[in-house]
């Protein structure tokens, strides 16, 4: 059989047919789905739902619940991702298919807020008169742009104690009681000074980790990195005055990374002597330290923080312009994030509530932690939050540059000198931009 | 492709009027020929296109619109394709120092990882080659490591490698030795990982390489064994030169393979921007491409990291299929 079709001829045949297929595929591939403009609204018909996702423990099972029970028109169903990274990946990827798969409410971060402020296009405001002044000012500035719009809503915070082994500090001959300690740390200078007279009497780390120390003193640096403009400045001098404080007392710290295994292992061994402790960090402690405690193991918590106040974590839920129950969203999360609900929450998991009402609330001040010597948390976590003066600026490259800043202090917990370490941060830094 | 239904251009001016004479006026007859020898022509490229097609989708198209990304600019914040850039982004990588300290990791873990892989892997298959008794047993054992999910072994692994409270670290400092910093030395942080690609691939090489052994004739071992050559002689000239295609085919895909190591660095990883390591002491390319690209955000900077990668590849390749002919000539 004589194929007929000169062979120049088929050859080009065959690049059209391949260029064909590529260019569909192209097409197919950009998609005309812009996450930028607003759905168009639909009715919650019979049998759909509103979707909400999640990441770690929100402690929001029962109040779906019983939410579901009263509004038979708007069944909410909830999906819990385990791990912050992997929903924010999850996020990034839907949000460059325009949006595709997105829920109609999305759990974020705390830290990721500045990208969702600095792409106000994508998600919905959610500005009402009804929920104004429900957060602490630090919370809700957080999430509003510069025109006003308020693009989503907090639900936890996170005001940081000092959380204290007191069999350790017995053992090293200091002061025990939750007060005496408190007047030990009033400042950073005090606190490294109490730490240097720990190590001399024993074995044990006086703080978890440079990175936690680090990442407490930068809560409460005004602009830890980024100018108001959202350019990148890495030369203030309260920077260099935490990296320097930071690097210069390695020994006493565990040398671990922080969530390492051997950042967990140890809680148990060597022993941490103190912990600064937002108030979700107490279920890791009781995670690592091991539950109920090991024999002569005692945890406390005392109402200071170095330097004052800070605030460390804390999440917010916002809603997609692609979600379709825009309306019935805001709604919901307007509900769930309503001071009752949100010390429902606090009382389940401990996330510590960031509604103004639920500070005062009587749960919440009357909370008290039995795994913490029966120290009366929600008032200290209440006190705390007060103290809090000073809110970082976050830009939209803020946990970029902590991952760079944080492995740079690990850098130098592993050996390296202060001075090196600092350059090869410096060109991490240069190539986020 | 073609909805022309004509066999193709060149072909339509012949249509017509060259088959008066020969074809019977019946156009059922006709249709039925021509039917015939279209199914001849095309049956075949018809039967082998699901493989391709599904390349150009799954293969072909990214290797496309990853160059196509690797020359223009990538809006971080709306995400989208921003401006065209030429090879602005190429320059960026091949300048990075990190992307230069990440190919030299990629190279030492790939040399830890490959060539004792290969070496252990033949000795175990001429183990298994033997009569043993239950003998599938043994060898299916091999693979066990294979079937335990990637993730589920970094855990192991990780608390195995553990700089303080790792196992072999416990040990060691039980028998009053220096603890070895894992997670600090790059050397010992690439033995590390290359232990647990080693730990995972090589019962994987052992059963291709028992397959081609085990299609080695059997009489040539007899009359070897009558020439007076003892087992290991046996294996230096037989075994050895009877599979050394497929050890070509080995070399070749672990190569490949272990040019793109990714999960074991980043599981074994616990450095807070997981980068490799807090000083990328362990930062492969792969890692890189996924660190600048899904992490960082810089779309362009990880396609042009990834087409570098990618012609790095291709040459090494290369290299080995000069090599196997190269060797192959010289057996003939």
């Amino acid at each position: 059989m004589r194929n007929r079709i000169p062979r120049p001829a088929r050859r080009s045949l065959a690049a059209a047919a391949v260029g064909v297929l590529v260019l569909g595929l192209t097409a197919a591939c950009g998609g005309d789905s812009d996450p930028k403009e607003s759905a168009d609204q639909e009715d919650l018909a019979a049998g759909d739902s509103l979707t909400i996702t999640t990441f770690g423990e929100f402690g929001y099972d029962a109040l779906i619940e019983q939410w579901n029970k009263d509004h038979p028109d708007t069944q909410v169903e909830q999906t819990k991702v385990s791990k912050w990274d992997d929903w924010k990946a999850e996020i990034t990827t839907s949000l460059q298919a325009g949006g595709k798969g997105l829920p109609d409410v999305v759990a974020v971060e705390g830290d990721y807020m500045p990208a969702v402020v600095a792409a106000p296009d994508v998600w919905v405001d959610l500005s009402s008169s009804e929920v104004e002044g429900r957060w602490l000012d630090f919370k809700s500035a957080g999430a509003t742009t510069e025109d006003g719009q308020l693009l989503g809503y907090a639900t936890d915070a996170g005001p940081q104690a000092i959380c204290y082994r007191k069999d350790l500090f017995e053992a090293a001959g200091l002061p025990s009681d939750r007060e005496e300690v408190a007047a030990r740390m009033g400042t950073w200078d005090d606190y490294f000074a109490l730490g240097e007279e720990f190590k001399k009497s024993s074995d044990a780390n006086f703080y978890d980790a440079s990175g936690s120390i680090a990442q407490a003193m930068l809560n409460q640096v005004e602009f830890p990195f980024e100018q108001a403009d959202n350019t990148i400045d890495i030369g203030s001098d309260e920077l260099k005055n935490v990296w320097d404080t930071v690097t210069s007392h390695t020994d006493l710290g565990s040398k671990a990374v922080q969530w390492s295994p051997d950042w967990t292992a140890a809680f148990k061994e060597p022993g941490n002597a103190t912990v600064a402790c937002p108030g979700w960090m107490r279920a890791n402690i009781k995670e690592n330290t091991g539950e109920p405690a090991p024999a002569g193991v005692v945890w406390d918590i005392a109402d200071v923080f170095p330097g004052g106040g800070g605030n460390w974590g804390g999440s917010y839920l916002t809603v997609p312009k692609v979600s379709t129950h825009q309306a019935e969203a805001k709604e919901f999360i307007t509900w769930i994030t309503a001071p009752e609900q949100q010390t429902k929450v606090f009382e389940v998991t401990g996330n510590f509530p960031s509604q103004v009402e639920a500070l005062t609330s009587e749960a919440v001040l009357t909370a008290t932690d039995d795994y913490f010597n029966g120290a009366p948390a929600g008032e200290i976590f209440s006190n705390r939050a007060a103290a809090i003066t000073v809110q970082p600026y976050h830009g939209p490259l803020y946990s970029d540059v902590l991952q760079k800043f944080q492995d740079a202090i690990n850098r130098v917990d592993q050996g390296v000198a202060p001075d090196k370490s600092w350059a090869t941060f410096e060109q991490d830094v240069a190539s986020l931009q | 492709m073609l909805t022309d239904d004509r066999p193709g251009p060149g072909a339509g001016t012949e249509s017509g009027s060259t088959t008066t004479a020969t074809e019977p006026p019946d156009g059922r007859l006709i249709r039925r020929r021509r039917l015939s020898r279209w199914d001849l022509k095309f049956s075949p490229y018809l039967y082998i296109s699901p493989f391709f097609l599904l390349f150009a989708l799954v293969g072909l198209f990214p290797l496309l619109y990853t160059g196509y990304l690797s020359v223009h600019d990538w809006d971080k914040i709306y995400r989208q394709r921003g401006d065209f850039t030429g090879l602005e982004n190429f320059e960026f990588v091949l300048t990075d120092p990190i992307f230069r300290k990440a190919l030299v990791n990629t190279f030492s873990i790939f040399l830890m990882s490959s060539v004792p892989q290969i070496v252990v892997a033949v000795s175990i298959a001429a183990l298994l080659d033997n009569r043993l008794r239950a003998s599938t047993f043994w060898r299916m054992s091999v693979l066990l490591p294979f079937v335990v999910a990637p993730a589920a072994a970094a855990l192991i692994f990780g608390s195995l490698f553990a700089d303080q409270s790792g196992l072999i670290n416990a040990t060691l400092r039980e028998i009053g030795l220096e603890p070895i910093r894992w997670h600090v030395d790059r050397l010992w942080s690439h033995f590390a990982i290359s232990s647990m690609v080693n730990w995972r691939w090589t019962g994987y090489n052992t059963l291709i390489f028992l397959a081609a052994m085990q299609a080695v004739p059997r009489d040539l071992y007899e009359s070897a064994a009558l020439d007076g050559a003892g087992r290991v002689r046996q294996f230096r000239s037989i075994t050895l030169p009877m599979i050394r295609p497929t050890m070509i085919f080995v070399i070749v895909t672990s190569t490949i393979g272990g040019l793109q190591i990714f999960t074991e660095p980043r599981l074994f990883d616990d450095s807070m921007s997981r980068e490799g390591g807090a000083d990328h002491q362990y930062m492969t390319a792969a890692l890189y491409i996924y660190d600048r690209g899904i992490v960082d955000g810089f779309y362009g900077r990880a396609s042009a990291a990834a087409w570098i990668l990618f012609l790095i590849i291709v040459g090494i390749a290369l290299l080995n299929f000069a090599l196997t002919r190269y060797l192959t000539r010289r057996n003939a």
